[in-house]
């Protein structure tokens, strides 16, 4: 059993582990019964399993809990908390988009898209939509709900911008 | 207007303590909901209280649809509960019959709790399949009735406290007031109903709403669900977490058809998690303390298990030939009678035969499913599942039937999954929770790999090969249509004859799958009309017995079905069989056209009878810019090589909803690569209740319509009988990067016509759309499906182009 350092949409907790190949992802739903990050594939092949890791997406399903170890994490749930922003518990700006667009059908798929389109519009300020397709390059959407991601995720960049 | 409180849907909290306290020990009874929502059981209008009022459950926990109490409830606190059988797989339904119920009963939105799928609780309403969802509830036995009769309750007990008639009543926001009079004079719907039970029969007559007049209804009232859903805390049946709660993995024969031989259980002594295995004849899978450990624990099992060979596979390259060449179950839909004599006296007569592949549902999510069996086998075991099943009622038959417990004894809960898009794998991991939890006697949460999800979980959509042929006039006019399609089908998923062995888990457990009997004798000649698949083409009249139910001109039509058995598992895909169909139809028209220099939507309306339909077709064509000239265009100096558009239709399974389509696309003609640049898609399918919702679907189905149409096709390899498909990059399908055109969505809001569904309607018209858009741009047809690249390439060559 090993213990491992974890901060998680800004709490700080240390989980033992018994296998250091443990995904992180069933570490994030077993320990910390997140919601948002969901598995979809185990593969890193379609996105639903996508936090942020140092602020980088990374996919959960298949990093290991030991590279995770004295790593910051956020979920999609965390993203306000990330920013500091009041009230955790409401929508971050990015989400607020996707409801205005209603830029999703099922919903599974999310974590990939509003986490890739998050960290690509915090580094490159005024993407084109071309740009915001570049960066989510490889994700799936099954609904195929993606024109209106990429409206949400520029829309988000336009009022980030300001 | 926005809901207020979106996140207190049914199955939208976060886990907290609470919200586990709460799945644990979730509503034993319809009772208990309604007190719950603060409703007293006390009989108003005809006949008192009674005894059996108090407990509205009959001991086999069904519930009576013919009672308005089981559809809807009015709190004391103004609250109302609307209880719905139709479930919300992605498209809206939950947000749409919200809207049905604040319509109806005159009360904003946020009103309104919709309590959806749950058996013993909501209406037996069946599957939620087929694009019916929509029609079933605004019909004459749906939840618009309930409400309706709901409705003329309220305004007779409003009238009464009052004392006007009810034709002095206006209500606004649930609260009755006299047309005219003083506007402090007032009565709300919970004064009235006091949480007491309405205690009256659902009246069919009952009349809807004017949709003239909605207010709800026909409004973009924003999805329900989106905001939890993109917070990240909405609970899909993927994360239903029991205390207790062990996870189970399953172990599929490697090559379909194989059947276990031995069992080395001490691959699993090293194993952490207490893994447990779990045998029923050919069934095999593996429960552990965590789902890592699970996985670990299923993995480790897989090498310990010999396995006989499996089934004898055709070549993939064959199997079209193959399909053509088994004995086959016939049907006819229409005959005439005289097709074999009119084509004779035809002045020329073409023909053309049409491939379409197995397909996968693909769900985004590896299918979840946790149950809760306790008590073993028999009258003393209970049985819990949460489940994203598309028929809450149908497996808790199926249930009864693979664990042999009475069905009084179980109770099915549906939570949303991802997407299913038809028969993926909601149904079989159900039954797969439920066979390893009752062998355990512990509640088992299973969630398939990817692998175990697209080669051993989901049920693919039916192959099929079309083969046309018409009889044409001098004139160029259709004058004989003969159509034969052929298509292949194994198990067709436990809801079908609630026969667990129509299942996967149910077939390796030992339960019978059914067969493909092959018809031995001519089949007769149809008695009513049913074209409920799209075999019958929209160019044709649809006579049965000298009346005609379709929406075409010709007179002399067969359309013979065939049915053969089929080595992979099928069921239901999104626009089951009527995409097939359409695609061959409707690339089969656009080839007549061609043949006679005839612009390919012309030549349709020549042949149209339904002015609906015509009205589409018109409103689409004109919206695209359409220029009307012959196919495959010229290439003058002043238009793009590689350019090309195309159109298809549909009046949606007969009778559900008019759909007409122009897809624009690009070709490069030496790598074969096809880019769909732009689509044009219109709909009639009655008024419309929810237009941004309703251009979500058609824009998702126009871009799924392309990843099935452009990449999609289940491998599968005969020397190892194995499904090669087994991932996203050996299935793959359209991804974020990939060309995604630009979609010009046209509503027609027909407030005139009955309300129909548009579930799977546009995606049935994309195939032959883009195929018609190719052959435009190169004179290339593409008679198979996929369009990848490989194929569209052969297909030049062959063509000699």
């Amino acid at each position: 059993m090993s213990t491992y350092s974890l901060q998680v949409n800004g709490q700080s907790v240390d989980v033992s582990v018994d296998d250091p190949a443990t995904p992180l992802l069933y570490v994030l739903e077993q320990n910390f019964q997140l919601n948002g990050p969901r598995f979809g594939c185990g593969l890193a092949q379609c996105g639903s399993c996508t936090v942020l890791m140092d602020g980088k997406p990374i996919r959960s399903c298949i990093t290991p809990i030991e590279f995770a170890d004295r790593h910051s994490i956020t979920s999609l749930e965390g993203l306000r908390a990330l920013e500091g922003l009041p009230n955790p518990g409401a929508l971050h700006p990015i989400q607020e988009a996707f409801v205005k667009h209603q830029a999703l059908q099922c919903g599974y798929c999310v974590s990939g898209p509003i986490m890739y389109g998050y960290a690509f519009v915090r580094d490159n300020a005024n993407p084109t939509r071309a740009d915001i397709e570049n960066a989510l390059s490889g994700l799936l959407c099954r609904c195929c709900a993606h024109s209106r991601m990429i409206d949400a995720i520029q829309s988000y960049a336009k009022e980030n911008a300001r | 207007m926005k809901p207020k409180n979106p996140f207190k849907l049914d199955g939208a909290l976060p886990l907290s303590e609470k919200a586990l306290e709460a799945l644990n020990h979730l509503e034993p009874s319809r009772r208990d909901f309604l007190k719950a929502a603060g409703v007293m059981m006390i009989g108003i209008g005809v006949g008192a209280a009674t005894a059996d009022a108090q407990n509205p459950l009959n001991p086999s926990g069904n519930v009576d649809a013919t009672q308005i109490d089981s559809w809807v409830a009015v709190g004391a606190d103004e609250s109302i509960t609307v209880f719905a059988g139709k479930a919300e797989l992605g498209t809206g339904m939950r947000t749409l019959q919200t809207q049905l119920a604040a319509e109806e009963l005159s009360v904003p939105v946020e009103n309104i709790t919709l309590v959806l799928c749950r058996t013993g609780v909501t209406p037996n309403q069946g599957l939620t399949v087929g694009s019916l969802s929509t029609m079933t509830q605004f019909g004459a036995g749906g939840l618009r009735v309930a409400l309706d009769t709901a409705r003329d309750a309220l305004y007779q007990l409003a009238a009464q406290w009052l004392n006007v008639s009810t034709d002095q009543l206006v209500v606004t926001d649930g609260v009755f007031s006299i047309s005219g009079g003083d506007p402090s004079y007032t009565v709300s719907y919970g004064q009235l109903v006091e949480g007491r039970r309405f205690n009256l029969p659902v009246n069919s007559k009952a009349v809807p709403n004017n949709p003239s007049t909605w207010k709800v209804l026909g409004q973009s009232v924003p999805r329900v669900d989106i905001p939890s859903k993109a917070k990240g805390v909405f609970q899909y049946v993927q994360k239903v977490r029991l205390p207790g709660m062990r996870h189970g993995r399953v172990v599929r024969p490697p090559a379909l058809g194989a059947h276990v031989q031995s069992i080395d259980k001490s691959v699993l002594n090293d194993l952490a998690g207490n893994p447990q295995v779990i045998q029923i004849n050919d069934y095999v899978g593996v429960v552990a303390d965590t789902e890592w450990h699970a996985i670990l624990a299923a993995s480790a099992l897989a090498t310990g298990i010999t396995w006989s060979a499996g089934d004898a596979f055709p070549n993939q390259a064959d199997l079209y030939t193959y399909m053509t060449q088994q004995p086959s179950r016939d049907s006819l839909t229409v005959n005439s009678g005289d097709v074999d004599q009119v084509m004779a006296s035809a002045t020329k007569v073409i023909t053309a035969q049409y491939r379409y592949p197995y397909q996968m549902h693909g769900a985004l999510a590896s299918s979840c499913a946790v149950a809760d069996v306790r008590g073993g086998v028999g009258q003393a075991a209970t049985v819990r599942v949460w489940s994203a099943t598309q028929g809450v009622y149908n497996m808790r038959t199926v249930l009864s039937n693979l664990l042999r417990i009475p069905t009084a004894n179980i109770e099915v809960v549906f939570v949303e999954g991802s997407g299913c898009y038809g028969h993926n794998g909601a149904d079989p991991v159900t039954h797969d929770a439920a066979l390893l939890s009752q062998a355990i006697g512990r509640p088992v949460r299973v969630q398939y790999s990817r692998r175990d999800e697209m080669t051993g979980g989901e049920h693919y959509g039916h192959p099929m090969v079309s083969n046309e042929k018409v009889g044409l006039d001098a004139n160029g006019t259709i004058i004989a249509w003969d159509y034969v399609n052929t298509l292949m089908q194994r198990g067709e998923g436990a809801a079908i004859g609630n026969a667990p062995g129509n299942g996967i888990p149910g077939s390796l457990a030992g339960f019978p799958t059914a067969q493909v009997i092959p018809t031995t004798t001519p089949p007769n000649n149809p008695t009513t009309y049913n074209n409920f698949s799209n075999n019958v083409p929209s160019y044709v009249t649809g006579s049965i017995n000298g009346v005609s139910f379709g929406t075409g001109a010709v007179m002399s039509q067969r359309v013979l079905n065939k049915i053969v058995a089929s080595p992979l598992w099928t069921a239901w895909l999104r626009s089951p069989d009527r995409l097939q169909n359409t695609f061959a139809h409707e690339s089969f028209m656009d080839e007549i056209a061609a043949s006679l220099g005839a612009d390919p939507i012309e030549y349709r309306l020549r042949h149209l009878s339904d002015p609906r339909f015509i009205n589409v077709i018109k409103t689409v064509a004109q919206a695209a810019s359409w220029v009307t000239r012959p196919s495959p265009r010229n290439i003058t100096p002043f238009s793009q090589p590689g350019e090309g558009r195309g159109f298809s239709c549909v009046l949606y399974e007969g009778v559900d909803g008019y759909c007409a389509t122009v897809a624009e696309v690009f070709v490069d003609v030496q790598t074969g690569i096809i880019k769909v640049t732009k689509v044009t898609t219109g709909i009639d399918t009655g008024p419309v209740i929810n237009p941004d919702g309703l251009r979500n679907q058609m824009e998702g189905q126009v871009i799924q319509g392309i990843s099935r149409t452009v990449y999609e096709e289940v491998k599968f390899d005969r020397a190892t009988s194995v499904i090669t498909s087994k991932d996203w990059v050996s299935y793959p399908v359209l991804k974020f990067g990939d060309v995604i055109p630009e979609i010009n969505t046209v509503l027609i809001n027909n407030l005139n016509a009955p309300v129909t569904g548009a579930g799977e309607t546009t995606i049935t018209t994309v195939a032959a759309a883009i195929g018609n858009a190719v052959f435009d741009a190169t004179g290339v047809r593409l008679w198979q499906i996929p369009f990848t690249k490989e194929n569209f390439l052969a297909a030049k060559a062959a063509q000699g182009n």
